[in-house]
């Protein structure tokens, strides 16, 4: 394991603290994407990162975002990397970033626990707006590919679910 | 410098992510040829986030042995060497519901596989298999209601899953630097093909998938008709204003 300097920790902070352009309630950090933030050399700094979905055009805009975020910061040499093992999977969103997802209005996904491990409990997807579990699916796909669109049978309103990964 | 091994190895790899890197592209842009004119909004949307997900991979592999752009817009027909099934038109609904069924089941035993090994691609195939996983629900999902809808709608998916039938013995075709059992692949996507056809009130189709009727030899980097087409306008941009940008 490799352990990150007091510097390095701190990079992070402000790496994992730029928001997700898509969903700009969700961090980063919480959204799990950010893989590490290494000093390589006087002034320059390496950030890894992890699409969620392999063709995501987010990924552009974040790592533009992470650059201007160190830039500010007084790191004048960023460069970001993008790393896709291992495979991203809805389970990295944290607690804090599926509470603010179900805020913004959009279903959080539901844990998968891991691979090969015992089946979890198929969990009803909750309405975001009234809390209901009585919601039908509309669309696999919605507004971005990470996204699949549901409407409450309950509020009759459409909602996007966060789909798990 | 040690030549020969190193060579083909590298010659084995190249071929590898082509295959699967156009592939990828290919089928992106046949079903991006959908925005603006599918049935429903709900459609559009769908189409072209599978077609997203498609240009991910094939930007990723394309990467791998080359700049992606200069092998995407710049190769000629012959030199791309994506399976016939990925490029043939997208006709009707159920004609693009019947490719994404053969093709995504296809592509998904075919990632799991890599998955599963520690070959080069086995990361990107982690990475893909889950999304292409959502590729295959909706195909599915789609033959069951369009197979066990209307008349019309069953007539039109049966006689699109008969059209496409011959271009599916490509499929498991071996790719030289693609450590998978092709065999054991075909039987299992067999199997799951006689088991949705059959839910959806569809007959598996019985035309040849193999020998002299079959079709399939775009991985040789033969294509049919309408591929010139299809590249013409995908790199008339491209080769018309080299070099731009947005």
């Amino acid at each position: 394991m490799v352990t990150m300097t007091a510097l390095e920790e701190e990079l992070s902070r402000i790496a994992g603290a730029v928001l997700d352009p898509e969903l700009p309630v969700l961090t980063l950090a919480e959204l799990g994407v950010l893989r590490g933030v290494q000093v390589t050399g006087p002034g320059r700094v390496e950030v890894s990162l992890t699409p969620t979905y392999t063709g995501c055009p987010a990924v552009e805009a974040m790592s533009s975002d992470i650059e201007r975020a160190l830039h500010e910061h007084g790191v004048p040499d960023v460069s970001v990397v993008t790393v896709l093992a291992p495979a991203w999977s809805t389970d990295d969103i944290s607690e804090e970033g599926r509470r603010k997802l179900a805020e913004f209005g959009v279903a959080p996904p539901r844990p998968q626990g891991p691979a090969g491990g015992p089946v979890p409990l198929t969990l009803a997807i909750r309405c975001p707006h009234c809390g209901s579990t009585d919601t039908e699916l509309l669309s696999r796909f919605s507004s971005t590919a990470c996204k699949a669109l549901r409407r409450c049978t309950a509020c009759r309103e459409p909602f996007d679910h966060f789909k798990e990964l | 410098m040690s030549s020969t091994p190193d060579t083909h190895e590298t010659a084995t790899f190249t071929g590898a992510a082509l295959a699967l890197g156009d592939d990828a592209l290919i089928l992106s842009h046949r079903l991006g040829e959908w925005a603006g004119s599918a049935p429903v909004l709900e459609e559009e949307v769908a189409l072209a986030n599978i077609a997203l997900d498609l240009l991910g991979q094939a930007r990723i592999l394309l990467s791998l042995v080359g700049d992606e752009d200069e092998l995407a817009y710049l190769r000629e027909e012959r030199s791309f060497r994506n399976v016939q099934l990925a490029e043939q038109p997208n006709g009707d609904f159920a004609h693009t519901i019947a490719r994404q069924l053969y093709f995504s089941t296809y592509q998904h035993l075919l990632y799991g596989r890599l998955a599963s090994g520690d070959g080069p691609f086995a990361g990107l195939a982690a990475k893909a298999v889950k999304e292409v996983a959502y590729h295959r629900d909706h195909a599915e999902h789609w033959t069951l209601r369009l197979g066990d809808g209307t008349t019309e709608s069953h007539e039109r998916m049966q006689r699109a899953c008969d059209a496409l039938w011959r271009y599916t013995g490509e499929l498991f075709q071996p790719v030289e630097g693609l450590d998978v059992d092709h065999a054991a692949m075909e039987s299992a996507w067999l199997a799951s093909m006689t088991d949705i056809l059959g839910k959806a009130t569809l007959t598996v189709p019985s035309g040849p998938r193999t020998g002299a009727w079959a079709a399939g030899a775009g991985r040789q980097g033969l294509h049919t008709e309408s591929f010139g087409r299809m590249i013409a306008e995908m790199q008339h941009l491209h080769r018309s204003h080299p070099g731009a940008t947005w």
